[in-house]
């Protein structure tokens, strides 16, 4: 099995003043292809240091980021840019869709950073990707015209639309109610299991933890439980077993 | 990035905010609208005075008698008698770059017609001045070579004399009218010229052949002055410098001698009038082109405003792959696109409001494509000296703070 993401003894640490605050001190893991891994931990457990250097928003203060084979500790800011473009999906808690802008534009955006892509181009791979998150029907509207979950399920679109190696998502349920998180979490797992993509969700809620394949827990720092779920709960049961109710009609 | 996406994705963005980028961009529509304005105000000026002086004849040249006694009282340049016969003839020998010459003496003086009087002035030329000065007949002919040689008593009427000395209907053709008690017979009539630049009736003239002038009018030998035409507007120059030296040798100046006379054109006249409504002009553009500068400033400021308002955007574009220097350029072209728009929008008023002006005042209108072209490159270098330091801001912002921006 192929190896997306590679750490090896990773830390990272902050000036804050005259202090050194360690965020990350020694972080090993692999993550194979096709893999879904939660990365669960309270606040303050370095989990989001860990997410943006997964994300190769930021560098390790020491150790070794491999993100599908390239090394990320030496890559300069232009560089670490160009392999978010082409191997990473980001996916937000607060969507991050740019305001007064149709579904279709806001999917597209990633591809005006990757000079490999025509504008025609461009538009078929985003209207496929919309598709996917089965918003075909939606797509110039605008995000004020759109639920939370269509709204978030447009950020996993534009996710898609690189095909990166890899979709890392931030707490990408925790504006969401129930339902609408696991319709997000039944995408999720389409996704991962229908179309092979790899995720990484990044989560301190246990019970999304538990659609996952994978879940790795961090605390002050370090990786204290890596255990891979003998029950992935399926997202799609989950929501055929919720009550009927009358809050709103997809 | 190609210059298609990043237009894609700057219109993309201003679109998101159409009434802030229309405001933003009437600062520069009112600058660039009031420089064109100004400029084609100022062109048009300096056209209608060159086209009035040359109306006389562009390629016009004259020599005036003056006085070189360095000391003593000196003579107002009329009553200085220097220009005579032998100089003409010199002239028209050996002056290479002129066309025409004729000599020209003037007399004030009553003209009579009957019970109707007008008080004129009788300027003696030859038979060359018309096409010198660019004067048309309306009526009748020019009086003839002949008529020089034999002190001829026939004259041309200018419209002012026509209209003050004939009623309404007549025909002056062929009538004899009296200046000073001699008879004239008059032969043509002139075309109305109208007022020149400095608001003298061009028409009040009676004009007869200069012999009958000097002789039978003011009983003298010498000239008023000379008027002659270069053979080209280009010319005028090298045809003054000419007649200077031919006048110096007929004159038998010695190099350390004054001249006696002066020579100027009215390619030079038209210069020094020009100079003035340019430098008017410059004036006036300069201080347009400072509410062009507050344009720019605005653009600036709301530049700054838009880079903190959308710090989470450019956060979310640097982690979907947008490099510090996409950000700039993307930002650098917003800037770009509003100067611009907001240029060629000014350029379209600035020109509507020229039109309109010059048709006001009966001017041609003047279409100057270097002050389109001229604006067009200012408002471009406008957006990008006030766009780069907010998009240069926007570039440097690091994507984690900027994705956390609240």
């Amino acid at each position: 099995m192929k190896k997306i993401l590679e750490l090896h003894d990773i830390t990272r640490e902050f000036q804050m003043g005259s202090e050194i605050v360690r965020a990350l001190k020694g972080v090993s893991f692999d993550v194979f292809a096709g893999e879904f891994v939660t990365i669960m931990g309270s606040s303050g457990s370095g989990k989001t240091t860990l997410l943006n250097t997964l994300g190769c928003l930021d560098k390790p203060s020491s150790g070794n980021y491999l993100l599908d084979g390239v090394s990320v500790r030496e890559r300069s800011r232009d560089e670490l840019a160009k392999l978010r473009n082409e191997k990473i999906g980001f996916v937000f808690q607060a969507y991050n869709l740019l305001p007064r802008t149709t579904a279709l534009e806001n999917v597209e955006l990633p591809l005006f950073y990757n000079p490999t892509v025509t504008a025609a181009d461009r538009r078929e791979r985003a209207a496929a990707a919309l598709n996917a998150v089965k918003l075909g029907d939606r797509m110039n509207h605008l995000p004020n015209e759109m639920s939370g979950g269509q709204q978030q399920r447009v950020a996993i679109a534009r996710a898609l639309v690189n095909e990166p190696v890899m979709i890392l998502a931030d707490e990408a349920t925790g504006n969401l109610d129930t339902r609408t998180s696991y319709e997000i979490m039944a995408l999720m797992q389409d996704l991962n299991q229908s179309h092979g993509k790899t995720i990484v969700f990044v989560t301190h809620e246990p019970d999304i933890a538990a659609f996952s394949s994978r879940t790795i827990t961090l605390r002050d720092g370090r990786v204290v439980k890596d255990q891979v779920n003998q029950q992935v709960r399926s997202a799609k049961e989950m929501l055929a077993a919720l009550p009927q109710t009358e809050d709103y009609h997809v | 990035m190609k210059v298609l996406n990043l237009i894609r994705l700057a219109l993309l963005a201003l679109q998101r905010n159409k009434l802030r980028a229309v405001l933003t961009m009437l600062g520069i529509i009112i600058g660039v609208a009031a420089v064109i304005t100004i400029g084609a105000i100022g062109a048009g000026s300096t056209a209608s005075v060159h086209n009035s002086l040359s109306s006389m004849g562009s390629n016009l040249i004259m020599v005036m008698p003056n006085s070189n006694a360095p000391g003593g009282a000196r003579l107002q340049g009329a009553n200085v008698e220097t220009l005579t016969e032998k100089d003409l003839t010199a002239l028209k020998k050996e002056a290479t770059y002129i066309n025409a010459i004729s000599p020209s003496s003037q007399s004030k003086g009553q003209a009579i017609n009957g019970s109707l009087n007008w008080p004129t002035t009788i300027e003696g030329v030859n038979q060359d001045y018309l096409a010198i000065k660019n004067i048309s007949l309306r009526d009748g002919k020019m009086f003839s070579d002949r008529d020089v040689h034999t002190y001829g008593k026939v004259c041309l009427l200018g419209q002012t004399v026509v209209d003050n000395i004939f009623p309404k209907g007549v025909d002056p053709v062929g009538k004899i009218i009296r200046f000073k008690k001699i008879p004239f017979q008059v032969i043509g009539i002139l075309n109305k010229k109208g007022q020149n630049t400095f608001g003298q009736d061009q028409d009040d003239i009676i004009l007869a052949p200069y012999t009958t002038v000097q002789k039978r009018i003011i009983a003298s030998i010498y000239f008023g002055s000379f008027n002659a035409s270069a053979k080209s507007e280009n010319l005028s120059q090298a045809a003054a410098d000419e007649m200077e030296k031919i006048l110096r040798k007929t004159h038998r100046l010695r190099s350390t001698e004054d001249n006696d006379f002066t020579v100027r054109t009215q390619a030079e006249l038209i210069q020094t009038l020009s100079s003035i409504t340019t430098l008017l002009t410059a004036l006036l553009t300069a201080i347009a082109a400072i509410s062009l500068v507050i344009g720019g400033i605005g653009i600036m400021n709301i530049m700054y405003v838009s880079v903190t308002e959308r710090t989470k955007e450019i956060g979310l574009r640097m982690a979907i792959g947008a490099r510090g220097r996409d950000i700039l350029s993307q930002f650098l072209t917003e800037a770009i696109l509003i100067s611009v728009t907001g240029g060629l929008i000014g350029i379209l008023i600035g020109e509507t409001l020229a039109f309109v002006i010059a048709n006001a005042l009966k001017w041609e209108p003047i279409i100057d494509k270097a002050s389109i072209m001229e604006a067009f490159g200012f408002c471009t270098l406008i957006g990008v000296f006030f766009g780069y330091y907010p998009a240069l801001k926007a570039s440097r912002l690091d994507p984690i703070e900027a994705l956390r921006y609240e």
